[in-house]
C-alpha cells in the first residue's frame, strides 16, 4: 500500500477487502441496474436519433393519401395547400410475386420511381448496385431484406404477376427505404422477409402495367412542422374525393413507423421499471452490511473518535466504503451497459431495417445513472451512518448489550412448544429483526417477480398463436382479390381440386366515428356461419355475428369509447361512399390489430351492393396445396396471398430470437439479485453470529446441526418468498400487459405454472449456491477463539 | 498402552507437545506434558497467560489436535479421532463453560440447557439442572434479562445437563465480581461432588485452588508444580 495513503485510507481498503466478496455482489447489482438503465435509454436514444436521422435524409412522408386513380398534375397542385412544403405523386399496387423454388406465391408491394432518379419523397438507401433506368420495364430494385431472405442479388430474375400478366424481372439494386423499416405486410403482426416482398419499378412501366398513364394513386406530403395535419387531412380527403380517396392518414399510422413507435415505447417502459428495482435491491444491501460493519467497529469507532477525528469524518469514512463499491458498479455497470447495447442495436439490425444502427447513449444517461445509483446508495447507508454519528467514544468502547429477545416472545410461546431449540432460535431470530427479515425475503421476491415478468410473455405469445391462428382464423390462406367481385369467385375457387373449403369475405375501408374520436378501419363482413374467420368472446368461445349491427373488437371499442347498444356512424371511403350509422351488437376478443365486424349479407345490403367479396379464405388439402396455390398465381384478380403456416412460423421464430434472448439476460440478472440478497444476508448473519455458532460447536453440536440454525432460517426467508414472488411476477406480468396493450396488439396475461416454477427454481438454486458459499465458512469456524474472545 | 490407562483415568497424555509457527518462531505452547486425571477429580490449573492451560484443556475437550504424543479419554485415544468422532465425543461426554459464558441470546435459561439436552443420550431434565445451579426461579428468562452470575450458572447447567463424565471450565469467574464468582464455584463444586463429573478448572486467580482435589501449575507450556490439596475447601469459605 503506497505510503502516501492517509490511515484512515488505508483502513478503508482493507475493510474493504475483508468484505470482498459481499462488496462485489453489491457492485454487481448496481452495475446490473446501471446496465440495464444504459442499454434501454441509450438504445431508446439511439433508436430515436436513427429514425429521425433516416427519415430526413430520405425525406419520409409526413402524409399518405392513396386513392383509386388521380391526374399527375394534381401532384402541382397539391403544394398550393395550406401547410404542404412538398409533394410527390406515386403508384402503389399490390402484386404477387415468383421465387424460384418456393411454390406458394408470395405478396409484394410494387411502388414507382421517377425516371431514373430518387422520388422527391420516401427516397431509397440503394445498398447495392443501382436504380433502375427510364423506361426499363424489365428493370426492378428490390427490398434488401426479401433479396437476401431468398439469396437473390442483383444480377438475378423474379417473376412478378403484374394486372394477370407473368413478367420476368431484372434485379438491378437491392435498398433499404424508411417506409420498411418494420418490413410487414400488411394484416400481419411480425415481419417476414421470405414472405413480404416489395419492389421499386420505373414510374411510366409501372403505369403502363397498370393503366395509370399519365396518373397516380397515392399522394404523399411533407407539411410544415407547425400545421395541424388533421387539418390538411380532411381538406385533401374532400379535394381527393373525386378521384377516390380512401383517406388520407398521417406517418404515425404508417404501418412501419407504428410498430417502430410502438417498441420503442416498450423499451421506454422496461428502461424505467427494472433498473429502480436494481437499485432498491442494492440499497438494502448497502444498509445491511455496512450496519454489520459498523457493529463489528464498534471500538474502533469509539477509538477512531477518542483520538480526536470528528463525528462527520468517522461517518465520512464509511460513506466512502459505500461510495467505493458503488462507483465500482457504476464504471462496471457502464460498460456493461455499452456492450449491451451494442448486442441489443445488432439484434435490433435483425428486424428493424435500417441502412445504419449504432448504440450511442449521450454522456449524460451515464451521468443520470451514476447519479441515481449514489442516491440509491446514500439511501441505504444513511440509516448505519447515523448510528456512527451517534455512537459516543465511551459507549463506542464498551460492548453492546446482548440482543434482548424478550419482547413480544410470551406471543410465540404456544408457536413454539413443539419446535426444538435451533428452531426456536431460527423463529426467534427472525422475530426480533423482522424488518431485515422482511426486505431479505422481499429482495429475493424481486429477483423471482422480475424473472416471471419477464418470461411470462413466451406464456403468453404461445397463447396469443394458439388462439389467433388456430382458433380465430383457422385458415391455411386467404386470398386478397385487386378488385371486389360478385361472390362467383369464391364458388369457383371452391371448385379448385385441393381446396376444402373457401369462404368469402367483404373488406370495405371506412372511418368510424363515435362522438368526437375517430379511426380509419376496415370493416370486415363475413359470413354468418363463417368457420375460416371465427369472432370469440374473452374465453375463446365463439361469438355468433348478429343479423344487424356491428361487432367490435374490444380495443377498437376501447378506442372510440363506445359500448353495445350505441350508434356507430360509418363514413365508407370507396365506391357510393354510403354514410351508415348502425348500432354496435357486441365485443369481441383480439389479440392482433383491431377490427369491426359485419354479417356480410348485411354488409352488403347497407352498402347496397350485390353480393361482393374482397377476398377469399381457404382450407386446402395438405397433400395438394402446391396444386392449389399453382393456379392461384395463374390468376389474373388476385393481389396477394397469406399462408398462415408461414405466418405462426416467422411469429415463433421473432419470438425466440428476441425473448429468448432477453429471457437469458433477465434470468442472469433476477439470480444476479437472489445470488447478492441471500449470500450477503448469509454472511451478516454469519459474521453476527459466528460467535453463537462455534459455541454450539463446542457443545457437541455437528456442522449440520450448527448450518441449519443459520442457512435454515433463510431457507425458510426463501420460501416464504417464492409465493410472495409469484404474486409479485403476476403483479409486473399483469402491468407489463397493461403498458404494452396498444392498437396493434394485446399481450394476454397468461402465465404457465412451469413459468412460475422456472422462475423458483432459479431462486432456490441461487440460494443453494450462496447458501453453499456460507456453508464451507461455517465448516472452518475458529472454535478455541470463541471461548476467549468477547464479542 | 490402552490397559495402562486404567478405567478411573478420566484423562492421561503422553509427551503431548503443541507448537505453532515453523522454524526460529516456533512456540511452544505445549511441551511433553505428560498428565494423569482420574475420574471424579476436581482439577484446577494455574498460570499466567500463555503458560499453556488453554491449548491443554482444549486438547482434552476436543477442540484441538496436539502436534505429537498422545491423548486418552478412559482407552480411548482422542489424537485419533476425526471431526464427526470429535463432535461426537464434545456432544456425549464434554461440558464446557466459557469465560464470556457464551449463552445463546435467543433461547430463554430453560431452552439454551435444553439445546443441549434434546441431543444428548441420558441428560437430565434442564429444570433439574437450572435447580442445581439455583436458577429455579429463572427458567424463562432470556440472556438478556439476566445478570453475568446467573448467565455463567446456566452455562454451568447448560454443561452438566447432559450428565457428562467431564466438565472443563476456562476461567469461569473471570468476567464476575467475586461475590458473584463464589456463586458460581459453588455450582461447579456441587455438580463435582454430587454427580462426581471430573472437572478441570482453569483461572489466573490462585485464591481458588483451594476447592482443587490437586493444583497444577503451568509455565512456559510445561507442568512445574503439583499440588495435592489436603484438604478441598467450600468456595464459599474462600476469598480473593
Amino acid at each position: 500500500m503506497p505510503a502516501w495513503l492517509p490511515t484512515l485510507q488505508r483502513k478503508l481498503l482493507r475493510d474493504l477487502w475483508h468484505i470482498k466478496g459481499q462488496a462485489l455482489a453489491i457492485t454487481l447489482v448496481i452495475a446490473a441496474s446501471v446496465g440495464m438503465y444504459v442499454m434501454s435509454k441509450g438504445m431508446l436514444l439511439s433508436l430515436n436519433q436513427t429514425r429521425s436521422d433516416y427519415y430526413a435524409q430520405h425525406r419520409f412522408a409526413q402524409i399518405y393519401a392513396p386513392v383509386k386513380r388521380a391526374p399527375r398534375r394534381l401532384r402541382a397542385a397539391a403544394l398550393d395547400l395550406a401547410g404542404v412544403r412538398q409533394a410527390d405523386a406515386r403508384i402503389r399496387v399490390g402484386v404477387l410475386m415468383d421465387v424460384e423454388g418456393v411454390v406458394a406465391p408470395i405478396s409484394a408491394q410494387l411502388l414507382s420511381l421517377p425516371a431514373g432518379a430518387q422520388p422527391a419523397i420516401n427516397a431509397i438507401a440503394l445498398s447495392q448496385g443501382r436504380l433502375t433506368r427510364e423506361r426499363a420495364s424489365n428493370e426492378i430494385v428490390l427490398l434488401e431484406s426479401f433479396a437476401l431472405a431468398h439469396g437473390l442479388a442483383p444480377g438475378d430474375r423474379i417473376q412478378a404477376i403484374l394486372n394477370g400478366k407473368q413478367r420476368r424481372l431484372d434485379i438491378v439494386g437491392l435498398a433499404l427505404s424508411p417506409e420498411f423499416v418494420y418490413a410487414i405486410s400488411p394484416g400481419e403482426i411480425v415481419p417476414d422477409s421470405r414472405r413480404f416482398g416489395v419492389g421499386w419499378m420505373d414510374d411510366t412501366s409501372l403505369a403502363e402495367a397498370f393503366d395509370l398513364d399519365e396518373a397516380f394513386n397515392e399522394l404523399l406530403l411533407l407539411t410544415d412542422p407547425d400545421r395541424s395535419s388533421a387539418e390538411l387531412i380532411s381538406r385533401l380527403d374532400q379535394w381527393l374525393r373525386p378521384y377516390g380517396a380512401t383517406g388520407a392518414y398521417t406517418r404515425s399510422e404508417q404501418l412501419s413507423d407504428r410498430f417502430l413507435s410502438n417498441e420503442i415505447e416498450q423499451l421506454d417502459v422496461m428502461g424505467y421499471l427494472l433498473p429502480p428495482i436494481f437499485l432498491l435491491v442494492a440499497g438494502f444491501l448497502l444498509h445491511v452490511v455496512l450496519t454489520r460493519l459498523i457493529e463489528t467497529e464498534r471500538e474502533q469507532i469509539g477509538l477512531i473518535k477518542a483520538f480526536g477525528y470528528s463525528h462527520f469524518a468517522v461517518a465520512g469514512h464509511y460513506l466512502q466504503l459505500a461510495g467505493l463499491i458503488t462507483l465500482a458498479g457504476i464504471v462496471l455497470g457502464s460498460v456493461l451497459g455499452q456492450q449491451l447495447g451494442q448486442g441489443l442495436a445488432s439484434l435490433y439490425q435483425d428486424y428493424f431495417k435500417f441502412p445504419y444502427l449504432r448504440f450511442a447513449a449521450p454522456l449524460d444517461v451515464y451521468g443520470v445513472a451514476a447519479g441515481i445509483s449514489m442516491l440509491a446508495a446514500l439511501l441505504g447507508c444513511g440509516l448505519s451512518l447515523n448510528q456512527v454519528l451517534r455512537l459516543s467514544p465511551a459507549v463506542a468502547m464498551a460492548p453492546p448489550l446482548p440482543p434482548d429477545y424478550s419482547r413480544g416472545a410470551r406471543h410465540l410461546q404456544s408457536l413454539l412448544r413443539n419446535l426444538d431449540q435451533p428452531s426456536r432460535m431460527i423463529l426467534r431470530h427472525l422475530l426480533r429483526w423482522p424488518v431485515r427479515a422482511g426486505l431479505t425475503c422481499a429482495g429475493m421476491a424481486m429477483a423471482m417477480g422480475l424473472l416471471i415478468g419477464s418470461s411470462f410473455s413466451l406464456d403468453a405469445m404461445d397463447y396469443m398463436i394458439d388462439a389467433s391462428f388456430n382458433i380465430i382464423e383457422p385458415q391455411d390462406a386467404s386470398v386478397v382479390l385487386v378488385e371486389p367481385r360478385q361472390g362467383e369467385a369464391a364458388r369457383a375457387m371452391q371448385q379448385l381440386p385441393g381446396v376444402l373449403l373457401a369462404e368469402p369475405y367483404r373488406a370495405v375501408p371506412v372511418v368510424l366515428r363515435h362522438r368526437h374520436r375517430h379511426r380509419r378501419e376496415t370493416l370486415i363482413g363475413l359470413p354468418a356461419q363463417a368457420d375460416l374467420s371465427r369472432l370469440v368472446d374473452a374465453d375463446l368461445r365463439r361469438v355468433e355475428l348478429p343479423h344487424q349491427g356491428l361487432i367490435l373488437s374490444r380495443k377498437l371499442a376501447e378506442l372510440l369509447m363506445i359500448e353495445p347498444g350505441d350508434l356507430l356512424e360509418i363514413e365508407v371511403t370507396e365506391g357510393h361512399r354510403p354514410q351508415l350509422r348502425l348500432p354496435v351488437a357486441g365485443i369481441v376478443e383480439s389479440f392482433l390489430g383491431t377490427g369491426a365486424y359485419m354479417e356480410m349479407g348485411a354488409l352488403n345490403r347497407s352498402l347496397r351492393e350485390d353480393h361482393l367479396i374482397s377476398g377469399i379464405r381457404l382450407l386446402l388439402d395438405p397433400a395438394r396445396s402446391d396444386e392449389v396455390y399453382q393456379q392461384i398465381k395463374a390468376m389474373p384478380g388476385v393481389a396477394g396471398i397469406s399462408l398462415q403456416q408461414a405466418a405462426q412460423k416467422a411469429f415463433y421464430d421473432t419470438l425466440q430470437e428476441s425473448l429468448g434472448t432477453f429471457t437469458f439476460f433477465n434470468t442472469l440478472f433476477a439470480a444476479l439479485i437472489a445470488i447478492g440478497v441471500v449470500y450477503n444476508s448469509a454472511r451478516v448473519a454469519l459474521s453476527e453470529r459466528g460467535r453463537e455458532l462455534a459455541s454450539l460447536r463446542v457443545l457437541g453440536l455437528s456442522r449440520g446441526e450448527v448450518s441449519y440454525i443459520l442457512l435454515g432460517e433463510l431457507a425458510l426467508l426463501c420460501l416464504l418468498s417464492l409465493p410472495l414472488g409469484a404474486l409479485l411476477g403476476y403483479a409486473l406480468a399483469a402491468f407489463l400487459v397493461h403498458s404494452f396493450d396498444t392498437d396493434l396488439f394485446r399481450i394476454p396475461l397468461i402465465i404457465h405454472p412451469s413459468t412460475y416454477a422456472y422462475a423458483a427454481l432459479v431462486i432456490i438454486v441461487a440460494a443453494t449456491l450462496s447458501a453453499a458459499v456460507v456453508r464451507r465458512r461455517i465448516d472452518r469456524l475458529d472454535l478455541i477463539g470463541v471461548l476467549k474472545t468477547r464479542e | 498402552m490402552a490397559s495402562s490407562s486404567a478405567t478411573s483415568s478420566a484423562f492421561s497424555t503422553r509427551s503431548l507437545c503443541k507448537t505453532y509457527g515453523q522454524g526460529a518462531s516456533t512456540i511452544h505452547a505445549l511441551n511433553q506434558v505428560d498428565l494423569e486425571v482420574p475420574a471424579g477429580e476436581l482439577l484446577v490449573l494455574l498460570g499466567p497467560s500463555g503458560s499453556g492451560k488453554s491449548t491443554l484443556l482444549n486438547i482434552l475437550g476436543g477442540l484441538d489436535a496436539p502436534s505429537s504424543g498422545q491423548v486418552f479419554y478412559g482407552s480411548q485415544e482422542l489424537n485419533q479421532f476425526d471431526d464427526r468422532h470429535l463432535t461426537r465425543y464434545r456432544r456425549e461426554h464434554v461440558g464446557f463453560v466459557f469465560q464470556f459464558y457464551n449463552l445463546i441470546p435467543s433461547l430463554t435459561a430453560r431452552e439454551n440447557v435444553s439445546l443441549v439436552t434434546e441431543i444428548a443420550r441420558d441428560p437430565m431434565p434442564p429444570e433439574a439442572a437450572l435447580a442445581l445451579v439455583g436458577l429455579s426461579a429463572r427458567l424463562d428468562h432470556f440472556p438478556a434479562q439476566l445478570s453475568g452470575g446467573e448467565q455463567q450458572r446456566v452455562a454451568i447447567a447448560r454443561a452438566i445437563a447432559k450428565q457428562p463424565q467431564v466438565l472443563l471450565c476456562d476461567e469461569p469467574t473471570g468476567a464476575l465480581d467475586s461475590q458473584t464468582g463464589i456463586l458460581v464455584l459453588e455450582a461447579i463444586d456441587k455438580v463435582n461432588r454430587e454427580l462426581g463429573t471430573t472437572t478441570l478448572l482453569i483461572t489466573h486467580n490462585a485464591g481458588i485452588a483451594a476447592m482443587a482435589d490437586r493444583v497444577i501449575r503451568m509455565a512456559d507450556g510445561r507442568i512445574v508444580d503439583i499440588t495435592v490439596n489436603a484438604e478441598r475447601l467450600h468456595p464459599g469459605q474462600m476469598s480473593w
